[in-house]
């Protein structure tokens, strides 16, 4: 784990700039089941391929932002600034 | 020994040092290596072997073999033949019961050399099973390399990054050349070289460094003895050049048995004759090359043996007294004390390999050689693959014999040992590395990996192409520890009256990675001063987060389960985080400064995590709030007691009254002509006022505060204060599973507002039910039980202690427990073990001390 992240604020940085907030998921709207739940709180797709995923430029900018990351190779495709939906 | 003055010599013979041998002085040449300074003295055992003690002599004299590592200023494992000779060390002989040349642990190669094949002690050393730590005390002292010094001096070690356009590894003729092109352009070059000792021209020279992997993103560590740098460049260049391999035959271990690179060094570098008889057998003209340096430096060479033009059969080292004395070579004996021998190059590819080259075997070289280099990485020089003509050696010349014919002079691996791994079906090479530790020691395979697969080959039958190579990793390089483990970085947080706790007399204590005082004195007359008077605590180590917006209190409302956007302004309340799983996650107060200003605190571990927790959420949401971490900028005192308005009064022009300032209120106040924000809370049971300020003026606020009569007070007394109030520790008390109704917060949750972070799962538990609850409890002052003790009902596990202090103001032991629903009633009893006996407990809802919480509001 020594790959080079594109924070889109800060430009490419060392990883262990950043913490690694797992894959994004998708929060389930209105009550769910408590399998959805489960799924939800538990369960990741954990791929081997490429994910969506939530970094956080802790010792820099601070900044939330999602990148696309290759997991067998640590490629990261393409970082990017969050489109935030309101609930 | 030394010849008269060469050119190209690298001693200088006008300077001079002393450093000791085994006790005794060595004198040695400025230029000088500690292994060129004892060979030039007539020494040719150097080390004993792994396993069996045998005597061990310079074999490469590069660095790469583990043949004359010693102990170095109790530093062990340095390989003397590369370590300059310095005035005064001291170097003794590793891995000897006695000395290098008289080894009373020889006996295990005479005797015991038949019983202790590879992997013996897996086999003979397990029954009985308890006698293992034993067994293993007698092993660990047979074999091994050097000890680490019990208590050695500590060394420090720093890492560097560094970033750089180009990095050559290797300084080579190869590497240099593509170091100076590469710096031809504006680009910034950096060549690394292991040895150094010439003029770089136009770029970056570090030296003597090496290399010692090269991982994902380009990065490469780079040992450069006390400093590590992480290099990252756009372009690295490996010129790493090739190995000598040695040949596989009976006594090649034998000191007198050398690589060619050994005889180029002795005599170009240091002007020592290397012996006096030699015999030279080579695959290429590298290897054969040597003859003209033994010439000049005066040694007989006897015969000359060229793989290319002569197929050797077999092919054995003689020894007398540990020494080589002699060589046959299919059948004819000749006396030497030198045997030059060398199998031909095979390339370092490791490094190319770590970055994900394919490395393959090549027929007709008869060596693994880089295809397909993975992009940002080059290869220049014999890294690629051989230049000159060169014979493929035989696996073996042994005819058969196998024993002492050694494939890993490192972990003293035989010809013998190979086969009979695959005999055992140990045939795929990465079992039997793992089996017979080829290629494990300390040179990682730089004179075996090749040797140790072209035996496999031929005892499986399989073509080398097809075996395939075991996987490089780092390190290519030997490196301490120490510098992999870098300077001792352990962060640690002051609060901004850390000076006045230590001129106090505290005793300081860790909480996550901030030093606080555990107390200045008697924790009990402490926490005495706070029920009967007044004490102060510093709690700067609150996290203390603003947030901000006309969105706020919507945003506090998604995130805290209780309901915020009804606090009226200058009220606070407490809240409690969850996740969406419904732990519960961290605590604190919330105050309302104006209709969109939210003041917040968090625990003292928990602020960064908390603040990270509002941004990540806000981030998904998108809410029009600002989030800002001042943990760092405020102070926080604590003023606590029955007469703390008392004191307050007399250093501000505010009006404090109870009206005024009623409990969970928050004004900005001056106070001893410090702007504050004073928060009446009272995590401590008494009347409290919590003031925040800036760091920087919380010096001259403690100062006041102190001298109003308020007796500092620490941790330990705060956690006695706040156990008798049944205040919960997020963390302490509560653990992954603890939700708000478990932990007994059902006030927190206010299930009649919108979708809040943990809403679902507190929902859920609400349905089906809580399987544990956390209670008070209370004992006999005379019983003190342990955190994590276990609570017992009718003989059977029904719970475990989270907290226990003795109150002395309540008369009596209080704790809280995680027990079982049943349980969970006041006044049920139960039992806690304490060692082997279950003492007498009784479980209480309500908070030990003040349960109305009269004093609080007074």
């Amino acid at each position: 784990m020594t790959f080079l992240l594109d924070c889109p604020h800060c430009g490419p940085r060392d990883v262990y700039e950043f913490k690694f907030q797992g894959e994004v998921t998708k929060r389930p709207a209105g009550t769910p089941t408590q399998r959805e739940l489960s799924a939800y709180v538990y369960f990741r797709a954990n791929v081997a391929g490429v994910q969506r995923e939530w970094w956080y430029h802790r010792n820099g900018c601070g900044l939330w932002f999602l990148a696309e990351r290759d997991t067998r190779t640590n490629a990261v495709l393409r970082t990017e600034l969050p489109v935030p939906a309101r609930p | 020994m030394r010849l008269p003055p060469q050119p190209g010599e690298r001693i200088d013979r006008s300077s001079t040092v002393t450093f000791r041998f085994d006790g005794h002085p060595v004198t040695a040449f400025g230029g000088d290596t500690i292994g060129s300074a004892l060979y030039a003295g007539g020494r040719r055992v150097f080390s004993r072997s792994f396993k069996y003690h045998r005597p061990r002599g310079l074999l490469c004299t590069t660095g790469r073999c583990a043949n004359c590592m010693m102990t170095v200023d109790g530093v062990p494992n340095v390989r003397v033949c590369v370590e300059p000779a310095s005035q005064g060390v001291d170097v003794r002989g590793q891995n000897v019961l006695g000395s290098v040349d008289r080894d009373f642990l020889s006996v295990v190669d005479r005797a015991a050399g038949p019983f202790t094949p590879v992997g013996f002690y897996y086999r003979t050393m397990i029954r009985p099973r308890r006698a293992w730590p034993v067994y293993e005390r007698v092993l660990r002292n047979l074999a091994g390399l050097g000890r680490v010094p019990p208590s050695g001096e500590p060394r420090r070690y720093d890492t560097e990054h560094r970033r750089v356009d180009v990095l050559v590894i290797g300084g080579g003729r190869s590497g240099r050349k593509a170091a100076a092109e590469a710096s031809a352009g504006d680009a910034d070059v950096l060549l690394v070289d292991e040895r150094g000792g010439f003029v770089a021209e136009g770029y970056e020279l570090l030296a003597p460094a090496r290399a010692i992997g090269i991982y994902e993103g380009g990065l490469v560590p780079v040992d450069a003895g006390t400093v590590l740098y992480r290099v990252r460049a756009a372009r690295i260049v490996v010129a790493t050049g090739s190995l000598e391999q040695p040949l596989v035959f009976p006594g090649n271990d034998l000191p007198g048995v050398m690589l060619p690179s050994a005889v180029r060094r002795l005599v170009g570098e240091w002007s020592i004759r290397p012996g006096e008889h030699a015999v030279v057998i080579g695959a290429d003209d590298e290897a054969l090359g040597v003859v003209d340096d033994l010439r000049v430096a005066g040694t007989a060479v006897g015969r000359v043996f060229d793989l290319r033009e002569r197929r050797l059969e077999r092919i054995e080292a003689r020894g007398r007294r540990g020494r080589l004395s002699g060589a046959v070579v299919d059948g004819e004996e000749i006396d030497c004390d030198l045997l030059v021998a060398s199998g031909g190059s095979a390339p370092a590819a490791s490094l190319l390999a770590q970055a994900g080259a394919r490395v393959e075997y090549d027929r007709g070289r008869g060596a693994f050689v880089p295809v397909e280099l993975p992009a940002g990485v080059e290869a220049v020089g014999s890294v690629v693959g051989g230049q000159q003509p060169s014979a493929v050696p035989a696996p073996s010349y042994g005819g058969g014999r196998g024993d002492r014919c050694f494939v890993c002079v490192c972990e003293d691996v035989t010809e013998k040992d190979v086969k009979r791994a695959v005999a055992e079906g140990f045939d795929s090479i990465e079992l039997a590395k793992r089996y017979t530790t080829v290629t494990m020691g300390p040179c990682q395979g730089k004179l075996c990996h090749l040797g140790s697969i072209r035996l496999l080959a031929r005892e499986t039958a399989t073509p080398e192409v097809e075996i395939g190579t075991t996987s490089a990793r780092p390190p290519w390089e030997p490196v301490e520890l120490g510098l992999l483990a870098g300077r001792h970085h352990e962060p640690m947080k002051r609060s901004p009256l850390h000076f006045r706790h230590e001129e106090a007399g505290a005793t300081m204590m860790w909480t996550g990675a901030w030093r606080r005082p555990f107390a200045y004195g008697d924790v009990a007359t402490e926490v005495r001063a706070v029920h009967e008077s007044l004490g102060v605590i510093d709690v700067s180590t609150l996290g203390k987060l603003v947030v901000e917006g006309p969105d706020a209190a919507e945003l506090l409302d998604r995130l805290y389960p209780n309901r915020l956007s009804d606090l009226a302004v200058g009220r606070i309340r407490y809240g409690v985080l969850t996740t969406d799983g419904g732990r519960i996650m961290d605590d604190g107060t919330v105050g309302r400064l104006a209709e969109d200003l939210f003041y917040v605190t968090t625990t003292s571990t928990g602020s960064d995590a908390v603040c990270e927790w509002f941004e990540w959420w806000n981030a998904v949401w998108g809410y029009d709030a600002e989030i800002v971490n001042l943990t760092g900028a405020l102070a926080a005192i604590n003023l606590a007691g029955p007469r703390a308005r008392e004191a307050l009064t007399s250093l501000t022009d505010g009006d404090v009254s109870n009206e005024a300032l009623a409990y969970l209120d928050a004004r900005q106040l001056r106070v001893a002509g410090v702007p504050c924000l004073a928060l009446r809370i009272g995590f401590v049971g008494e009347l409290g006022y919590e003031l925040h300020c800036p760091a920087s003026a919380a010096e001259h606020l403690w100062d006041a505060l102190v001298r109003t009569g308020a007796t500092p007070f620490g941790l330990e007394p705060q956690r006695v204060l706040r156990l008798e109030k049944a205040h919960v520790i997020v963390g302490q008390d509560t653990d992954s599973e603890s939700s708000l109704l478990s932990a007994g917060m059902p006030w927190v949750l206010k299930l009649d507002k919108g979708d809040f972070v943990g809403r679902f799962a507190a929902e859920l538990v609400q349905e089906r039910g809580i399987r544990e609850r956390l209670v008070g409890f209370t004992m006999p002052p005379d019983v003190l039980p342990g955190e994590g003790a276990q609570v017992v009902s009718g003989g059977r596990p029904a719970g475990r202690v989270t907290s226990a202090r003795v109150s002395e103001r309540l008369g009596r032991t209080i704790g809280l427990a995680w027990v079982g629903p049943e349980l969970a009633d006041d006044g049920a009893e139960i039992e806690i073990r304490l060692g082997s006996a279950d003492e007498r407990a009784t479980v209480t809802l309500a908070p030990f001390y003040d349960p109305a919480g009269e004093r609080l509001r007074s």
